[in-house]
Order: C-alpha cells, then sequence, then structure tokens
C-alpha cells in the first residue's frame, strides 16, 4: 500500500514521505473541497500537475501518477461547475505522451469519472475518442518501432475502458456511437490522422461492443470511403492521351509488373501513374486496405457472415447509388473472395434481385446489372456453375422481355434491357470458353440467349460496339450462332445508339469491377482476380490444339485459380501487408508461382500481341467526359 | 420497486408516403426508435409497447404535410423513476467511495459514500470488497447483491440515477425482506403500502426480480419484432 510520492508541490525538496493511497486520495479530496471555500492554493497545484505532458523526469511522472489515481479515488468530490478547470485539464490529457503506467491511470481516472455521473459520461467517452488519434507531433513516429509499440498501449486501454464503461454504464455505447460518428475526421483531413481514427472505429467494431454499435460504424466506414471514393474523378484517371486510340487493352501480365519501373508499361500503369501524388488516392488505399485486413480477421473470426450482412445493405444504400464508383465496391469484391459459396453467391443475387425487379428505379437496376457483369468476369474465386445460373437468371429475364415487348429499336425506352444484354455479353467475352463445351449450359443458356439476341429490338446494335464486337468474334469462333447482318464496328467503342440506352450518367459504359488502380489495394485483389489477359477467348483455340499441355481448358482453370488462391492466401497473403513489407517484388514472386498462364500459351500472347491485340475493351475509357455531353 | 407503470395511449403517428408498403413495419420501427429514451410526452423511458392500429385506411393531411396519420391505440411499459421512488438494481461494482448498481438491466445508479448511511461500514474480506452492517451481521452489500435504494435524482439524457442508502428501508433485498418485518413494524408498513400501490398496476408478477423484469421486457420486444 504504502507509494512513495516524491517532491509533492508543498513538500520540502529533500524530505521523502511515506503515504499510504487513503492519505493522499484525502489530500487530494480536501484540495477539491478547499475551492468550496474560496481557498484554491492546492487545487491550482493539482491543476498544475495535470498540465505536464512533454519530457517528465521520473519524479514527475511519478508525480502525476500518483495524483492521477488518488483523483480515481476521489471522483464523487468533484463538482462540474466549481472544478472545471481540473477536468478540463483532464479532458485535454492525451494518452500518446505518456508511458504506460501514467495511461493507465489515466484511464482509470477516465472511468470512474464516466460512471460516477451522467454528466460526465459523454465528456470521458470524447476524451477516449480523442485519443484514437496522436497529437500531431507523433503521427511522424507511428511506422517506427517505438511509435507502434506506444500505439498499441494506447488503443488497447482505450478500448479496455469503454468496455469497463459499458459494463456499469449499459447504455454508453449508443452514446459513444454518436460521438464516434461525430469526430470522424472529413475527408479534408488528408493526413494520415483519419487511417487510424478509421482502424479505431474497425477495432471498436471487432471488439464487444461491436455487437451493439459495429454495423453502423461499418456503414460510417464505407460512406467515409465513398466520400473519398467521389472525390476522385474520373478526369483524374482518364488521360487526354487518345492518339493511342480509345481502346486500350489491359496490359497486365506478370511481366509488367517485373518491368514496373520502366516507363511504357501500358494504359493500366500510366493511369495508375495519374493517380500516383494524389493524396486522396493515397488515402482511400490505405483505408481499403484496412478494410480488407478488417474482412480477413472477421473471417477468421467466423463473423463474416454478419459483417457482410452490414456491408450488403450499406452497399445498396451508398455504392450502388453513387455515380460510378471507382474503388469503394472492391471492398465488396474482397468480402466475396472470402467467402465464395455464401458471401459471394448471396451478392450476385442480391444484384439480380435489383435489377429483375421492376419497383426499382432505372438507374440502380442498370447500376447493379453493371456491378453484376462486371463481378462475374472478374471474380477467379466464383464456381462456373454459379456464373451459368445467375447468366440463365438474366437470359430469361431477357426472354421474357422480348416476348412481352415489340416493336423496333428504342435506346431510351428499354434501357434496362439493353443493359442486361450487354451484361450477358460482357460476361461471355470472359467465360464463353468454359460454358461452350458444356453441352447443358449450351442448350440451357445459349441458345435462349440467340433468340434474345436476333429480336427485333435488337440489342446488338445498341449495346456497346466492342462488346458486342467480342463477343461476336467468340460466339462465331465457338460456331455458336452466325449473325447474317454484318456490323461494321470500326473499332468504336461506342456508338450514338450506345451513348443513348446508357443515359446521361454512361451507365453503358460502367464496368465497376475492372482492375483496381490503387497499388496497396490491388495486391489484394489481384490474387482473386480475372484479367482480360488471362482470358482465353474462345478464337484461340486453333492455337490451344496445337499445344501439348492444354489439359488447362478454362473451367479447370477456375477450380485451379481457386485451389492456387487458397494456397496463396495462405502462405502469402495471410500476413498483413505491412508484415511482408510492403514488396512488390515479393509479391510477384507470389504470382509467378500462381503460373496463371500456361508458360507456352503466354509466350504466344506476348509474341502475338502486338499484331493482333485482344480487343476486350479491359477499361472502357468514354472519349469524352459525361458532363459534355 | 417503483418507477414502473403501464400506459394506454392514444397515438397519432405520421408516417412518410414513402413507407405505405409497410406501415405496420414501420410504425414498429418508429415507436422501436423510442424505445430506451426518456421521452417528455410519456414522462418516462420506454421500455416496451404493444400497438394495434385502429385505422384500416389512413388519412392523407391536406396541405402542405406529403405524411399520412395513422391513429393508433398503445400499451406501453414506461420507467419513470422520481425522487423519493424505490427502486430495485444489481451492484456492479463496489469501492469505499461508491456502489454501482445497474437498475432493470439497462439504467445505472451511483450511490455514493456520503448517500450510505453509518451503518454501513466498507471491508474487504478475502480481496472481495464489501460494506456490512455494524448492527446486523447478515446484512451485506457486495458485487452481485440486489439492493433496494431511494432515488436522489436522475439524468434524464443519459438515464443515470443517483441514489442513496440513508433511509432504514434501504439495502439488500434478500436481507430487508426476511428480517424488516420482525424489525420494524413502522417501516413495513410504510414500505408495503407503497409496494402495493405499485403492484396495483400489475404489470409484475409478485416476487419477481428486477432482472426477471428485464426478460420480459426484452421477450415482449422481440416478439413484438417478428411479428
Amino acid at each position: 500500500m504504502g507509494l512513495e510520492l516524491p517532491k509533492y508541490p508543498e513538500m520540502e525538496e529533500d524530505q521523502v514521505f511515506n503515504f499510504t493511497d487513503s492519505e493522499i486520495v484525502s489530500h487530494v479530496k480536501q484540495a477539491l473541497a478547499s475551492v468550496l471555500s474560496g481557498d484554491n492554493n492546492s487545487y491550482n497545484q493539482l491543476v498544475g500537475v495535470m498540465h505536464h505532458s512533454k519530457h517528465l523526469a521520473p519524479d514527475e511522472v511519478a508525480l502525476l501518477e500518483t495524483t492521477l489515481k488518488a483523483l480515481a479515488g476521489a471522483v464523487s468530490s468533484i463538482d462540474i461547475t466549481h472544478h472545471d478547470s481540473l477536468l478540463s485539464a483532464i479532458y485535454c490529457m492525451s494518452m500518446w505522451n505518456y508511458g504506460p503506467h501514467v495511461a493507465d491511470a489515466l484511464a482509470e481516472l477516465i472511468v470512474s469519472l464516466a460512471i460516477s455521473n451522467g454528466k460526465y459520461l459523454d465528456l470521458c467517452l470524447g476524451m477516449l475518442v480523442s485519443n484514437f488519434t496522436p497529437p500531431p507531433y507523433f503521427l511522424d513516429k507511428l511506422k517506427m518501432p517505438h511509435g507502434l509499440e506506444r500505439k498499441g498501449q494506447v488503443l488497447s486501454r482505450v478500448h479496455a475502458a469503454f468496455k469497463k464503461i459499458a459494463d456499469y454504464v449499459p447504455l454508453a455505447p449508443l452514446r459513444l456511437l454518436t460521438i464516434v460518428l461525430q469526430g470522424m475526421p472529413t475527408i479534408y483531413h488528408k493526413d494520415r490522422a483519419i487511417v487510424i481514427y478509421v482502424e479505431n472505429m474497425l477495432k471498436l467494431e471487432s471488439g464487444e461492443i461491436g455487437e451493439l454499435v459495429g454495423s453502423t460504424i461499418l456503414m460510417a466506414v464505407v460512406d467515409r470511403l465513398i466520400e473519398l471514393d467521389v472525390e476522385i474523378g474520373w478526369d483524374a484517371i482518364l488521360q487526354d492521351d487518345f492518339s493511342k486510340g480509345i481502346f486500350e487493352m489491359e496490359l497486365e501480365d506478370v511481366d509488367d509488373i517485373e518491368e514496373s519501373a520502366e516507363p511504357d508499361v501500358g494504359e493500366f500503369r500510366l493511369s495508375r501513374k495519374s493517380l500516383a501524388g494524389n493524396s486522396i488516392a493515397e488515402l482511400l488505399d490505405n483505408l481499403l486496405v484496412l478494410t480488407f485486413e478488417h474482412l480477413e480477421s472477421c473471417e477468421r473470426e467466423g463473423r463474416l457472415a454478419k459483417v457482410f450482412e452490414t456491408l450488403l445493405q450499406s452497399f445498396r444504400v451508398t455504392v450502388l447509388s453513387a455515380y460510378k464508383s471507382k474503388f469503394a465496391q472492391f471492398v465488396m469484391f474482397y468480402a466475396c473472395a472470402l467467402d465464395p459459396e455464401n458471401c459471394g453467391m448471396r451478392f450476385a443475387t442480391v444484384l439480380a434481385d435489383l435489377f429483375v425487379q421492376d419497383s426499382q428505379p432505372q438507374p440502380t437496376r442498370m447500376s447493379a446489372v453493371s456491378y453484376l457483369a462486371s463481378y462475374l468476369s472478374r471474380a477467379k474465386f466464383l464456381a462456373a456453375s454459379s456464373i451459368s445460373s445467375m447468366l440463365k437468371r438474366l437470359v430469361d429475364w431477357c426472354l421474357e422481355y422480348c416476348e412481352a415487348h415489340d416493336g423496333d429499336i428504342n435506346p431510351n425506352a428499354h434501357r434496362v434491357f439493353y443493359s442486361g444484354c450487354q451484361a450477358i455479353m460482357y460476361v461471355l467475352c470472359f467465360r464463353m470458353k468454359v460454358f461452350v463445351d458444356v453441352p447443358r449450359l449450351k442448350s440451357e443458356l445459349l441458345i435462349p440467349l440467340e433468340q434474345v439476341l436476333k429480336h427485333k429490338l435488337n440489342p446488338l446494335k445498341v449495346c456497346l460496339p466492342s462488346v458486342v464486337e467480342e463477343f461476336l468474334r467468340q460466339a462465331k469462333a465457338a460456331s455458336l450462332f452466325t449473325v447474317c447482318k454484318t456490323f461494321i464496328f470500326d473499332g468504336l467503342l461506342e456508338s450514338e445508339l450506345s451513348r443513348a440506352f446508357g443515359g446521361l450518367e454512361r451507365l453503358d459504359t460502367f464496368f465497376p469491377f475492372d482492375p483496381c488502380l490503387l497499388k496497396k489495394c490491388d495486391s489484394f485483389i489481384r490474387p482473386m482476380f480475372v484479367f482480360w489477359s488471362m482470358v482465353k477467348p474462345t478464337y484461340d483455340d486453333a492455337f490451344d490444339d496445337d499445344d501439348d499441355d492444354d489439359g488447362s481448358s478454362d473451367d479447370d482453370l477456375v477450380q485451379d485459380f481457386v485451389n492456387e488462391n487458397e494456397d496463396i492466401m495462405n502462405d502469402e497473403f495471410g500476413k498483413s501487408f505491412d508484415e511482408q513489407g510492403v514488396d512488390m517484388d515479393e509479391f510477384d514472386y507470389a504470382l509467378k508461382k500462381m503460373s496463371i498462364t500456361p508458360k507456352a500459351t503466354s509466350n504466344y500472347k506476348f509474341g502475338g500481341r502486338f499484331q493482333e491485340p485482344a480487343r476486350m475493351p479491359s477499361r472502357i475509357r468514354p472519349s469524352t467526359s459525361p458532363e459534355s455531353l | 420497486m417503483e418507477g414502473l407503470s403501464v400506459a394506454d395511449a392514444n397515438l397519432v403517428m405520421y408516417l412518410h408516403p414513402s413507407k405505405s408498403r409497410n406501415v405496420s413495419q414501420s410504425i414498429l420501427r418508429e415507436l422501436g426508435s423510442l424505445l430506451f429514451k426518456f421521452n417528455e410526452t410519456f414522462d418516462g423511458v420506454l421500455l416496451a409497447y404493444d400497438v394495434n392500429i385502429l385505422d384500416k385506411q389512413a388519412k392523407i393531411l391536406s396541405g402542405v404535410h406529403p405524411y399520412f396519420g395513422l391513429r393508433l391505440k398503445a400499451n406501453l411499459l414506461l420507467f419513470s423513476p422520481k425522487p423519493d421512488m424505490l427502486l430495485e438494481g444489481k451492484v456492479v461494482k463496489l469501492s469505499q467511495e461508491s456502489i454501482h448498481v445497474i437498475v432493470l438491466g439497462f439504467s445505472s445508479a451511483i450511490i455514493t459514500a456520503e448517500n450510505i448511511r453509518g451503518e454501513f461500514k466498507y471491508r474487504t474480506k478475502d480481496t472481495e470488497e464489501l460494506f456490512a452492517s455494524k448492527s446486523h451481521k447478515r446484512h451485506v452489500i457486495k458485487v452481485g447483491t440486489m439492493i433496494r435504494f431511494l432515488v436522489k435524482s436522475f439524468d434524464e439524457e443519459i438515464l443515470h440515477i443517483i441514489g442513496s442508502l440513508i433511509s432504514a428501508h434501504t439495502g439488500s433485498i434478500r436481507w430487508l425482506d426476511r428480517h424488516l418485518e420482525e424489525d420494524s413494524k413502522f417501516d413495513r408498513s410504510s414500505m408495503k403500502s407503497r409496494d402495493r400501490e405499485w403492484l396495483g398496476d400489475k404489470t409484475v408478477d409478485e416476487g419477481a426480480t428486477p432482472m426477471s423484469y428485464d426478460n420480459h421486457i426484452k421477450m415482449s420486444k422481440k416478439r413484438r419484432i417478428t411479428e
């Protein structure tokens, strides 16, 4: 019990007294009580002790710790009006400034204060929330081992304090929720503070209090992602260099990454470069990585399904309705990748449901089907059977629509229908080879599709020429069906008609899951992602037959990828990004291990690429920005 | 325990037309948003509700309001602690300075040392902190004990209660129930009449502990939601 109290202000320097805890508490109580009688002397000394924050000598540290502990014992004597200077001094203290002992004492004081009187609850929670972020001078030290250690110390204490307060004040989490949401740095705080703040929010979500406040917090995080997302305009990504043609292929092969230091490696790199130096993009990248890591931890704890429902809801409310969201949707993609059977299918089903519901507004239905198409094409983890069942739903809906509607091309009136058709064709550009080889799918899926495409509404003429062209090319190679009319595309990206059905929002050229342009984020997504360069179109069959090792047809590939993904996930990506040391070389090694494309074919593709570019627009870039339409 | 009451309320709820697709769900959601918050109209905290929709057809309000009004009849369980009411709660934390109590599982209460009568002395027994009565050896308050206390004040925003253990008919419920009858005829009659008054509401079975009220509330809430 006996605590040595060195150098209490009113003591003489060379004397050291031994006090018991209760003696110190009563001393502090006297100091607090003396204010009421007008004697501020010892009270002012007490407040003075609280203001010591930097470069403390060991004895000062001990004094501060003892005082805080004594105050925690005397909270009932603190009066909100008479002791406001003491209270504000306490609320201004930052745990980041002190070592573990003082931080412990401070946390204890805050907890006792919060539960002692309802009036202090909000202030105490607010003080703890303000400890989410370090003081500005500390931000630079965060990456250093010492900084990381301090961060761990502070955050664990803050969250333990929340837990304690919630134990004694059961309704505290509700108040905490508002405080956390209000205290969230806005997008104009472009520094790292928001990253660590979001990290804390996610930590709160995964803790016990998360049961009560988790879903709202998660939604707030997604909202912030979207806000940052819309801050990055499409013109930051799009380049003005149209000399290369509006069609850009995706040069996303393994070798490209290795050459990433070299200047000329295609559209993907270039546009990423245009994002470089964009502080918002960097911030968003970091936040997305945090969210991904959080999802991974949810998956480990077996509560991904619950979190996914929240994400799905916020996706429907914010992401889907945001105008052409560019990055935030990858949260969904990653969550789906972690649990393809449940979450992955659930996402696709929800999108398909949104698309077929007549009660939904047209733009929602069109965006939903854009998301669905892009998702089904790009998700490497989806089984062929799930993709085909989704496609079947779309084809059935289109067929029904055709039967109900008669008449000529009218891009405006049948926008939803055309977007559906384009979605089907887009997915088939990526996956046709898988389906052609299965007779059942051929009869169920591809034959009805022919009826749709040859209907008088003539989707082939209206949809994006680039998609239609690629689709017809593959369909022809697979001898699926032939189109009697010849279409002249001239490598056009878009036509009058496609623009018309896309509307002012240009939903015709919206492919939400195109390769992710954020560097760190991309390294998470990449192993689960189908790049256009990995797709084996049907028209390559002739060459494949020459190869001996064509045992890896696409459907095998799909399966292989899933397995390989798991391996990679386990040994490389299971670790957090930081642990890996953010090393792109290592990452490339991992990529090579995946052997995405069989060597022989990849060589062929590389050699042949320049003579016969695969013309699927991976990243379709509107020739003009929508505003100028 | 006092402070709980059942009210029959005639309410008119204004719903936005966008909610017209699922009216009953949005009524429940609207009422649900009132739960566990102090409401001045009800003069208490809404704990549970049972609602009947009287109108088969809602009236669209004329004029600028696009909302439509629905008449409801609701049975509300309210919690409105007032000074000098007797409340019951479970001790969750105890120190020399104070006793922390949770009432009905959601409202926190604190009884500070100056509001604890001199009869109780703070002691530590095998590292367990407790308040023990000097005059009655078996009258002990420790973490986990259900106690009865008087309300001194109630913070309506945080639902935080400041309580007191000054008067003689407060303390550990278990001990009070056993000994108060023999001990003090006067206290007993005053307390019984209080209790009877309150039990007249027939909201809760006699002898039920506050924890089971809480369960009751949660259950009924759950039932509402699943309906």
